[in-house]
Order: structure tokens, then C-alpha cells, then sequence
């Protein structure tokens, strides 16, 4: 065996380990690095931003809330930005968590935007006045309830059916935003906003049964796998993973944590190519140096 | 920073070091975080199934009835027949009684399976097979149709994309000569969509390490190193500990693996 065949079997048989201290090292010095990164918009991103932007002030957007805090990092700049935009632009709010770890991922994100939207902001040269959004008035929280299609399924006769009250106990009917809102046909359009296979709920039992406008949010894992369902029209608009959080913050002009995670993604990414690429030039070599050696 | 916040932040950054302390390899530390994440999940889940399950679809509903009766007093006594089938299912615990425990799943699968498969025939294979089948818009080639040219050879890599994956899985027939070829050609469509899903798996996973350096940074060290936090006192503590613990810790691998090594050297002879 030569000395070449030593080098490529130890670049197959590497400590993982190596890898790992690698990608943190540069991760964390991409992150700290003072740079940024052009970021290019695809349609299906920009489809859901027009669609929110050109709606009508004291129009409904229906937000589906289905993830848990393992799919927070890619999912909640999304929902930070698509509530800050409806917002900021007095549309206003009906959201549901179908998932048990939902409502506080919901909760969590109605704080920090409420909080944000009291300080005066300028998106696209338009000046946007800081106000007070209102619970109740702005949006409303409905919560969670077990068995999504059967919940999705009795929102579209009525959402007093499946939630009689709010998360935090209000009758529906007391709540001033809600008062002659009875089902879909009064919303705009729906954005899931999904780390689950709740989206398949959406598409089966939502928008196939009531034809509204649904968009999506996914996690990067689920990205390949809703793409069809944008050919086929069943969807108007379509994020996934990180690269479509930071699309739609781009488009809003309200850079957020997933514009600055596409820095880190691209060292990240590059990385990982380059050790793809030692482990098959490894493979290759050994294949070769060992059909030489007629082993 | 209310100290509450301060402690469950610290406590978030902690158990974030202890999860990824596994990339080095299985530790009490690791083990610690996720029986705790195992544990709080399934403590979670249960409460909350409770109030917005149980409490608000059951017990609300049968609510102006006397419970000493049975509930069968209340205005809406039928309730009663989901929550015997929801305590039939509790026999799986009795080897005689188990089979009884069939009801209720065949009541749910049967009500479920009713629900499906008009719907999802309709959405997830009916209007797929349409979007496959639309036909081609040979005006997007010649710059005179509604998608610009690169877009329009979308509709053909479509086409043929479906057919030859379908292809791939006939089985009837020998993947030889032609069929073969669009078989082969099958795969490779296959194997570009496995691609772009590991692509954005890859992405997805790295999304959650940036993730928790930015809660690292933003959420906790910039907070915590602040002089003006009023916790400072407190994070200097916690801070130091946590520095002594990992440093205790890899003191003692060098340790072990300097005896191993040491050990090892002697066997031989």
C-alpha cells in the first residue's frame, strides 16, 4: 500500500469529530464577522409579501401558527416579519396553533411584535407611525385544540364551533375583532407557518374543502416536498427554511436574525461542500489505487 | 433583566452547551438535558391536552349535570358515549380485557378514514395528476407567453420527469433497451430530488445551531455582561461555575485517556 492510499483512507476515516469543531469554529466566526450577503427573491416568496402588502387595511389574514421550538429558528422570523407587515399595515389578525407546543411559540411572537410596533419605522420610504396593538382588537389568539383536521375542518362552517373562547378564556363573541367574523369567507387568506405534517391538513382539509388563498411557511426539511402543490395552484405563495424567512424580511425591509443566519449559512455551506468533495476525491483515489494494485 | 428571566436564560444557555457537548460523545451532561427535555415534553403535552381537550370538549359540555349521577343528568348526556370509548381504550393495559380496546380505534379509524378519502383523493392526487397534465405553453419558448423562457422548459422537465420516474417503478416489465434508458433517466430525476432535499435538510440543520448562537450572544451573553444588569453579581457565579464544571470535565477525559493510552502502551510487552 503507498503512502497516497494512507493519505485518501485517512480522509475517508476522519473523526467526525474534526468536522464537527470545524463547523462550529466557522459558524461562529461568520457570525460574528461584519458582512453581509446579497439575498435574491423567488417569486413564490414575493407572491405571499404582495399579497399581504396590497390588502385592504382592516382586512383578516388567518395565521396558522404549527410549529414547536425545535423548528423556532427557521420558523419564527417568518411569523415575526408577516406580523410586523399586517401590523404595521392596521390588517388585521386571526391566529390558531394547531400543535401542542404552538401557543407559546404564538404567544411568544405576539409579545415581541406587539412590542416592536409601538416605535415609529420606515419600510419601502413609507413612514409607519408607532401604535399600540390591541388584543382583541388587532388580532386574536384563538389557540390550540387536539385533531387539526377535524379543527380546520369545524372553523369552516364556524370558529366558534371548535373554540368557543380565546386561548385566554374570552367568549369569542366579546372579543371586538370577532364580531361578524364567522368562518373562512371572511378572511383574506391563510398563511401556515408549519414545522408539522399539520400543512397537509391546511392543503387537504382547508383549501381543498373551502378554497381560500393559502400560503405557506416551512421548515427547511419540509422545502422539497410542498413544492408541487405550488405548481398545481393549490398554494398562491410558498417559504421555506431559512432562505425564505430571510427573503420575506428582505422584501419587508425589516432585516431580522434570518438575513443575518444566511452569512453564517453560506461559510457553513461552503464547508460542508468541501468536505463532500475530500471524502469522494478520498473514495475515488482508494477505488483507483487499490484496481492498480489488483486488489 | 428580572432575575426569573435571567436564571431561565442561563439555565437555556447551559443545557444548550450540555445538548451540544454530544457532538464530543455521550456524557451525564447530555443524558441530563434530554431526560429533562423528554420529561418537561411530556409533563407539557399532557397539560395542555387536558384544558384544551378533555376540559373544554367533555367536562364544560356535561358540566350542568351531578357528577354523583353519572352526569347522565346533564342537558347533553350523550357526551358520555366518546368518553366511555375514550376509557375503553385503557383495557390495552389487561391482557384479557385488551381486545375490548378495539372498539373505540375501529370507531376512530373508521371516522377518519370517512373524512380522508374524498378529501385527500381530491387534493393530493386528483388535482396533482391535473398540474402533471396541463398542457405545455409552447408561447413561453418564443418570449411571447406569460413565463419568461428559462421558466417554460419548467413544463417539459415536468412531464418528462413524471413518466420517467413512474417508469422507474414498473416492475413488469425488464428495464432493458428504451424502457431501460427511461428507467435510468427515472432515477436520476429521483436522485435530483433526494438531492435538493438533503440540500435543504442540511440548511435546516444548520439553521438551528445559528439559532442558538444567536440566543448565546444576543439573548444572554450581551444581557448578562452588562454591568448595568442588575444580576451581574449572579452571572459572574453562574458563569464560573459552568466554566469550572466543563473544565473539571475535560480535565477528566485527559485524564482517562492518558491512562488508556498509558495502559495500551503497556500491553504489548
Amino acid at each position: 500500500m503507498n503512502q497516497n492510499t494512507n493519505i485518501f483512507n485517512k480522509m475517508m476515516s476522519m473523526d467526525r469529530r474534526w468536522v464537527f469543531l470545524l463547523l462550529i469554529i466557522v459558524c461562529v466566526a461568520a457570525y460574528f464577522a461584519p458582512f453581509s450577503i446579497p439575498i435574491l427573491i423567488e417569486p413564490e416568496v414575493e407572491r405571499v409579501y404582495n399579497f399581504v402588502d396590497t390588502l385592504a387595511p382592516g382586512s383578516i389574514v388567518f395565521l396558522a401558527i404549527d410549529y414547536d421550538p425545535a423548528s423556532l429558528a427557521e420558523l419564527h422570523p417568518m411569523t415575526y416579519v408577516l406580523l410586523e407587515q399586517c401590523f404595521r399595515r392596521n390588517i388585521r389578525v386571526i391566529c390558531t396553533a394547531l400543535h401542542p407546543n404552538g401557543p407559546s411559540m404564538a404567544e411568544n411572537a405576539f409579545l415581541e411584535v406587539v412590542d416592536s410596533c409601538k416605535v415609529d419605522k420606515t419600510y419601502h420610504g413609507k413612514q409607519f407611525m408607532g401604535r399600540e396593538v390591541v388584543n382583541g382588537i388587532d388580532y386574536c389568539f384563538l389557540g390550540y385544540k387536539p385533531y387539526p383536521a377535524l379543527v380546520i375542518l369545524g372553523m369552516g362552517t364556524n370558529f366558534r364551533l371548535p373554540f368557543p373562547a380565546d386561548y385566554y378564556g374570552r367568549p369569542i363573541d366579546s372579543i371586538p375583532m370577532m364580531k361578524g367574523i364567522q368562518n373562512y369567507d371572511q378572511v383574506a387568506c391563510v398563511v401556515n407557518i408549519s414545522g408539522t405534517s399539520g400543512t397537509e391538513y391546511w392543503i387537504s382539509y382547508g383549501q381543498g374543502r373551502f378554497g381560500f388563498p393559502l400560503a405557506l411557511g416551512v421548515t427547511g426539511v419540509m422545502g422539497a416536498e410542498y413544492y408541487p402543490y405550488l405548481n398545481s395552484g393549490q398554494i398562491f405563495g410558498y417559504m421555506a427554511g431559512m432562505l425564505g424567512a430571510a427573503q420575506y424580511e428582505k422584501l419587508a425591509e425589516n432585516d431580522g436574525k434570518a438575513v443575518v443566519a444566511m452569512k453564517v449559512q453560506l461559510f457553513a455551506h461552503f464547508l460542508i461542500i468541501f468536505f463532500i468533495i475530500i471524502g469522494n476525491i478520498g473514495f475515488f483515489m482508494d477505488k483507483f489505487s487499490k484496481k492498480r494494485e489488483g486488489r | 433583566m428580572e432575575f426569573g428571566t435571567f436564571l431561565w436564560t442561563t439555565l437555556g444557555a447551559v443545557l444548550t452547551l450540555a445538548i451540544f457537548s454530544f457532538l464530543y460523545k455521550d456524557n451525564p451532561f447530555y443524558k441530563f438535558a434530554e431526560h429533562l427535555v423528554v420529561g418537561v415534553s411530556a409533563g407539557y403535552w399532557a397539560v395542555i391536552l387536558w384544558h384544551n381537550g378533555l376540559v373544554p370538549n367533555l367536562l364544560e359540555r356535561l358540566r350542568d349535570g351531578d357528577w354523583y349521577l353519572g352526569w347522565l343528568n346533564s342537558s347533553k348526556p350523550w357526551y358520555l358515549i366518546p368518553a366511555i370509548l375514550g376509557l375503553l381504550m385503557w383495557t390495552r393495559f389487561s391482557k384479557k380485557y385488551s381486545w375490548i380496546s378495539r372498539w373505540p380505534i375501529s370507531m376512530y379509524i373508521g371516522i377518519a378514514t370517512g373524512v380522508a378519502i374524498p378529501l385527500e383523493m381530491s387534493n393530493r392526487v386528483n388535482k396533482q395528476l391535473y398540474a402533471a397534465m396541463s398542457k405545455i405553453h409552447w408561447d413561453n419558448f418564443f418570449g411571447h407567453g406569460f413565463l419568461d423562457t428559462a421558466a417554460a422548459y419548467s413544463e417539459i422537465i415536468i412531464i418528462i420527469g413524471t413518466i420517467a420516474g413512474l417508469i422507474y417503478f414498473f416492475f413488469s416489465k425488464a428495464h432493458t433497451g428504451a424502457f431501460g434508458t427511461i428507467a435510468k433517466i427515472g432515477i436520476y430525476i429521483l436522485m435530483i430530488g433526494f438531492g435538493a432535499s438533503f440540500g435543504l435538510t442540511v440548511m435546516a440543520r444548520i439553521s438551528l445551531f445559528i439559532q442558538r448562537i444567536q440566543f448565546m450572544h444576543e439573548d444572554w451573553a450581551v444581557v448578562a455582561f452588562e454591568e448595568t444588569n442588575p444580576n451581574y453579581g449572579w452571572f459572574q457565579f453562574f458563569f464560573w461555575l459552568v466554566g469550572f464544571i466543563i473544565i473539571a470535565y475535560i480535565a477528566r477525559e485527559l485524564y482517562v485517556y492518558i491512562k488508556n493510552r498509558d495502559k495500551q502502551m503497556v500491553k504489548p510487552s
